[in-house]
C-alpha cells in the first residue's frame, strides 16, 4: 500500500506540491488527471527519488517502508517503477543488456539469484510476444533512434520484465494511436493482481476505458482538489478543470 | 634534441641524469607479502577477478621472500608451463616469438633489416632516448603465407615483466601472413621506474595483416595527482606493401601521462590503417593521445575512431594526423572523435590536423562531446542500478565501437577495467 501524507515538495525556491495526501491500496489503479504544470509529473520523480527535488515536508511510505529516505535504486528494489514521460536514450547500450542488468540488479537486491542471458532472453521473448512487439526491440539500443510511440512501448516492456509492486506511468498514453495505447493498457492489466498497484499519470479519459481505474484523483496547484470513482474522469472530460480549480482557489 | 613541447601535458622537469641506463633498475625492497601491499590496489585486483598467485607478483611482492615462496613458485611455475607449451606451437608454425635481445643473438639478419626503419633513430626526443638505450622487449617475426596459431600476448612472456623503462617492439609481418598481438594487462602494475618511453615498430609486407592492441593500465598516481608513471611511448607501423593491414587497438586507463600517437604509414597500393582507441583519465591523470596516418599509396584507406572519456580534474586531448600526399590519388580517410566529459572539473579537446595534397583523396572528419546526464543516471538507478553500474554501463555503451574490435577475452577484461577505473568519479 502507498500512503502519502502531506507531501511538500519544490525544485529550486519554487513550491511545486503543497500537500498531497493519497492512499493507493494493493491492488488498485489510481489515475491522476489535472491540467498541465500541477504537479503530476513532480509526484511521480518525488516517489522515485529524482534529486532535483527536494521534498521539504510530509511522508511517502509503501508497503510501511519509507520511500523518501532510500536511495532511486533501493526504490526499484523495493518494487517502485517509473514509466518515463519522455524516455532516455543510452547509445550503445543495448536493450537487452541493459534490462538484464536491471532485473539482476533487483534479484541480488531480494537475494534471488540472477539469470544468465539464455534464461534472459527465454523471458524477455516472451513479454515481448505479448505485448505484440518485435523481438528486434531488445537488440536494439535503449531508445536510440526509436519512434515516440516505440519509446513508450519501451517502458511498457520494461515494466512488464522487471514486474514491479508499484508502477508510476507518466503520460505513457500521450502521443500514441489507438493501438498503441490498448498495448499499453494491456500490459498494466496484465500485471493486476493483489500485490500490484499503480498510478496512471494521464491527460486523456481514453487511456481508462482500457485500463479502468478504482479512483480517479484530481490535481491542480500542488493539491488534490478532488477524488472520486472511474465517472469523474468523464466528467472532466465534458466540463474541464476550470470549474474545479476555481472552487479550490 | 629537445623535449617536446607541443603536447597538453604538464609535469616537472624530468631529471635524466637520474635514470638507470645500462643496468637493470636496483630493486627497491618490494612488500614482502600481500598483507604489506596497498589494501586498494588488492581491492582493485579482486574486482578485476585476477587470482590471488597473481596479484601478488603484480604487485611486486618479491618471489624470494621467505613468506610468500610457495605462492611465487606457483605462479612462475604455472607460466612456464604455459610459455612452453606455447612456443612449441609457435615453432611448427614457424612463427618466431622471442626477446628482442635473443633475436638480436639468434637472428640478426632480420633484426638488421628492420629495426629502426620505421622510427629512426632521430625520430623524436623519446624515440632517440630509448634507441640509445634499450636493453630488451618483443621481437615478432611471421614468415610467408602464415596464419599465427594463437594470439601473441607479452603477459605469457615472464621476462616481459621486467623489461623496465625502454622497451622495444619490432613485428614483421611476410608476404600473405597474418598476426594479432596483445600488450599489457588489465592489471594495475606496481613500478619503480617513473619513465617509460617505449618504440613500437611494425612492417606489413605485401597483404599482410597486424592486428596490436594495447590495455595499459600503469599505475596512475593517487588521487591527488602525486606518483604515476609517464608513458611515453613512440608506437608506429608500416603498411609497405600492397592491400597490407595494420590495425591499432588501444584501451588507455593508467600512467600519470599519456604520450602516445600510434601510427600508420600507407605505402602500398590499397593498404589500410586504422586506429581504435579507447583512453580514459580520471583524477589527475592527463593524455594526449591519438594517431597519424600517412597515406603515400594509391587507393590507401584510413580509420579512426577515438573515444575519450575524462573525469575528476583530468585532461584528455586527441590530437591526430590525417596527411595525404600528393601520390595518394583515391585515398580516403573517416575519422570520430567523441568525447565524454564526467563531472565539471575535467577537459577534452580535439585537436585533429588535416592535410591533403592530392585532390582526388576524401577526408572526413566527425567530432561530438557529451556528458553523462543526469537523467541517463536516474533512468538507469530508477530500474535498478547502481550509480557506479550505471556510469559503467553508459561507457561501455559510449566505447562499444571500439570494444568490439578487441580480442573477445580481452574485451571482456577491458570492460570491467572501464568501470573500475571511473569508480567514484561521479556524485
Amino acid at each position: 500500500m502507498l500512503e502519502i501524507r502531506e507531501l511538500a515538495a519544490s525544485i529550486g525556491d519554487k513550491p511545486i506540491l503543497k500537500g498531497i495526501d493519497l492512499t493507493v491500496p494493493d491492488g488498485e489503479v489510481h489515475a491522476i488527471m489535472g491540467p498541465n504544470g500541477s504537479g503530476k509529473s513532480t509526484l511521480g520523480y518525488v516517489l522515485s527519488g529524482r534529486d532535483e527535488y527536494a521534498v521539504t515536508g510530509g511522508s511517502a511510505t509503501f508497503n510501511g517502508v519509507d520511500l523518501l529516505d532510500m536511495e532511486p535504486e533501493q526504490r526499484a528494489a523495493a518494487g517502485v517503477f517509473l514509466a518515463f514521460q519522455a524516455p532516455i536514450e543510452l547509445p550503445g547500450v543495448n536493450n537487452a543488456n541493459f534490462l538484464r542488468t536491471a532485473l539482476n540488479a533487483i534479484r541480488r537486491a531480494h537475494g534471488e539469484s540472477e539469470l544468465d542471458a539464455v534464461q534472459f532472453l527465454k523471458m524477455a521473448r516472451v513479454a515481448t510476444k505479448q505485448l505484440a512487439m518485435p523481438d528486434d526491440m531488445l537488440k536494439r539500443n535503449v531508445n536510440v533512434g526509436f519512434s515516440g510511440g516505440e519509446k513508450k512501448r519501451n517502458e511498457v516492456l520494461q515494466m512488464a520484465i522487471l514486474r514491479p509492486k508499484l508502477a508510476i506511468l507518466d503520460e505513457t498514453d500521450s502521443g500514441l494511436d489507438i493501438d498503441a495505447l490498448k498495448i499499453v493498457a494491456d500490459g498494466v492489466n496484465a500485471l493486476r493482481g493483489p500485490a500490484f498497484s499503480a498510478l496512471v499519470i494521464t491527460h486523456h479519459q481514453r487511456l481508462l476505458d482500457h485500463l479502468i481505474p478504482n479512483r480517479v484523483h484530481v490535481l491542480a496547484h500542488g493539491r488534490i482538489v478532488r477524488s472520486g470513482g472511474p465517472e469523474l474522469a468523464k466528467e472532466l472530460e465534458k466540463s474541464g478543470y476550470a470549474g474545479l480549480i476555481a472552487e479550490a482557489a | 634534441m629537445e623535449e617536446p613541447q607541443w603536447a597538453r601535458v604538464d609535469h616537472p622537469p624530468i631529471d635524466y641524469q637520474d635514470l638507470h641506463y645500462y643496468a637493470a633498475p636496483k630493486r627497491k625492497a618490494g612488500p614482502r607479502s600481500l598483507e604489506e601491499v596497498d589494501p586498494e590496489l588488492l581491492k582493485m585486483y579482486e574486482k578485476l577477478g585476477i587470482p590471488l598467485k597473481e596479484r601478488a607478483i603484480l604487485a611486486g611482492v618479491d618471489p624470494d621472500t621467505v613468506e610468500n615462496t610457495q605462492v611465487a613458485v606457483d605462479a612462475v611455475f604455472d607460466s612456464v608451463s604455459v610459455a612452453t607449451t606455447f612456443q612449441e606451437t609457435l615453432r611448427k608454425a614457424g612463427v618466431i616469438f622471442c626477446p628482442i635481445s635473443e633475436a638480436v643473438r639468434e637472428h640478426p639478419n632480420l633484426v638488421r633489416q628492420y629495426l629502426g626503419t620505421v622510427v629512426p633513430t632521430g625520430d623524436n626526443f623519446f624515440a632517440a632516448l630509448n634507441s640509445a638505450v634499450f636493453t630488451d622487449g618483443s621481437f615478432v617475426f611471421i614468415p610467408k603465407g602464415v596464419r599465427c596459431p594463437m594470439e601473441l600476448s607479452t603477459y605469457f612472456r615472464i621476462n616481459a615483466r621486467n623489461t623496465g623503462q625502454f622497451e622495444r617492439t619490432l613485428i614483421i609481418a611476410e608476404e600473405g601472413s597474418h598476426v594479432s598481438y596483445l600488450e599489457g594487462c588489465t592489471a594495475p602494475q606496481r613500478d619503480e621506474n617513473q619513465l617509460h618511453a617505449a618504440v613500437v615498430e611494425l612492417v606489413a609486407l605485401d597483404d599482410a595483416q597486424i592486428k596490436y592492441s594495447t590495455v595499459q593500465n600503469w599505475y596512475p598516481g593517487d588521487a591527488n595527482g602525486k606518483g604515476g608513471i609517464y608513458n611515453f611511448v613512440t608506437k608506429r607501423g608500416a603498411c609497405r606493401g600492397a592491400r597490407s593491414k595494420i590495425s591499432w587497438t588501444q584501451v588507455e586507463t593508467g600512467s600519470a601521462i599519456t604520450w602516445k600517437y600510434p601510427s600508420c604509414v600507407l605505402l602500398g597500393e590499397d593498404s589500410v590503417g586504422e586506429f581504435y582507441s579507447v583512453a580514459v583519465t580520471n583524477n589527475h591523470q592527463q593524455a594526449d593521445t591519438g594517431t597519424k596516418m600517412i597515406h603515400v599509396g594509391k587507393g590507401s584507406r584510413s580509420t579512426i575512431i577515438s573515444k575519450g572519456i575524462s573525469a575528476g580534474q583530468s585532461n584528455n586531448t586527441y590530437r591526430g594526423l590525417v596527411r595525404m600526399l600528393p601520390s595518394a590519388s583515391n585515398a580516403r580517410n573517416f575519422t570520430q572523435c567523441d568525447s565524454l566529459l564526467i563531472g565539471d572539473r575535467c577537459g577534452a579537446h580535439t585537436v585533429p590536423y588535416i592535410e591533403s595534397r592530392n585532390p582526388t583523396a576524401k577526408v572526413e572528419h566527425e567530432a561530438t562531446t557529451s556528458k553523462i546526464a543526469d537523467d541517463q543516471l536516474f533512468y538507469c538507478r530508477q530500474r535498478g542500478l547502481s550509480e557506479e553500474d550505471a556510469v559503467g554501463l553508459i561507457v561501455n555503451g559510449f566505447c562499444k565501437d571500439v570494444l568490439k574490435e578487441l580480442p573477445m577475452e580481452f574485451a571482456v577484461e577491458a570492460q570491467k577495467l572501464l568501470a573500475v577505473s571511473l569508480e567514484g568519479s561521479v556524485g
